[in-house]
């Protein structure tokens, strides 16, 4: 299993906002578990989708050189529940940046901008380097390439859509 | 210009945005760590809140200095030393240091961090604004 809770960047600006969107369906295990006769996506993963999509953004507007990890959760309201053929649509915005970390405004909607879903604040900090390399090593352990995949994915798909199209 | 008054009210209420308290219990004299259970990543919390709410910039460390107690020679047998207690008044000029000075121990630097130094810090900055 991949820890991957977003599948495509819709919208990146960098230091200021991102959409992601993650689409449910019966191929991920956990779903048969949350509920068995009732797939609901739990509300735990949902937060962990918005905190790839913030931490992603966050990270990115210090060039990856901060290692991001989610510190607090001050609010997380749920207004309904997302099952499985459902689309989440997750909306960050960037609060607040600075040296010691960030805090992110983000909204869960489901199939369409429509219906919100969650209403959540995120605050990430950033971990003291020098610490943070005595006891994790200099690598970046937070933006792993697999994570920071789907940000070069969103680019590439960019990039071909501004492509003309090529006759096969 | 916001009276003391108001100031008060409007921390009271990012307290109880950021730590999940009840508005009664946030009193001028409540300590953050002690009476409102801040843990370390809360003050950074507080800090974006403050900023947004009053619409003032904290510069870092200014409000909850940090690396306060890493100078070995502020410290004697766990307790500040005559030294370690005027490098925190300089760093923590809002905090009432009256009680602490009586019995300096590092382990309760802590209690400083009470709703009235930063309603006293935040008044200062609006000051100067």
């Amino acid at each position: 299993m991949r820890w991957i809770w977003i599948d495509k960047f819709l919208e990146f600006r960098s230091g200021d906002f991102a959409r992601a969107v993650k689409n449910l369906t019966l191929a991920e295990e956990h779903l048969h578990d949350h509920y068995p006769g009732f797939p609901v996506m739990p509300a735990s993963l949902i937060i962990e989708g918005m905190a790839q999509t913030g931490g992603i953004l966050v990270g990115e507007a210090k060039n990856f050189e901060e290692k991001v990890v989610l510190a607090k959760i001050p609010k997380a309201e749920f207004y309904g529940v997302a099952c499985a053929g459902d689309q989440l649509i997750y909306d960050v915005k960037v609060l607040d940046l600075r040296a010691e970390g960030a805090v992110v405004a983000c909204k869960a909607f489901v199939n369409g901008l429509e219906t919100l879903l969650a209403d959540v604040e995120i605050v990430f900090a950033h971990l003291d380097n020098s610490r943070a390399n005595q006891l994790f090593g200099p690598k970046n352990f937070v933006f792993t390439r697999q994570l920071l995949g789907i940000l070069d994915l969103a680019k590439a798909q960019q990039a071909s859509l501004a492509e003309p199209a090529k006759p096969n | 210009m916001a009276t003391q008054e108001e100031i008060f009210k409007k921390v009271q209420s990012t307290l109880v945005d950021a730590l999940g308290v009840d508005e009664e219990q946030v009193e001028p004299g409540s300590t953050l760590q002690g009476d409102l259970e801040a843990e370390s990543i809360d003050f950074l919390d507080i800090v974006f809140r403050l900023e947004r709410n009053f619409g003032i910039t904290i510069p870092r460390g200014e409000l909850f200095p940090e690396n306060l107690t890493s100078d070995a020679s502020m410290i004697a047998d766990g307790k500040l030393t005559v030294k370690g207690i005027e490098e925190l008044k300089s760093r923590m000029p809002y905090a009432d240091m009256t009680e602490f000075a009586k019995n300096p121990v590092v382990d309760n630097i802590g209690d400083l961090y009470t709703v009235d130094m930063l309603v006293k810090y935040v008044a200062d900055k609006l000051a100067s604004k």
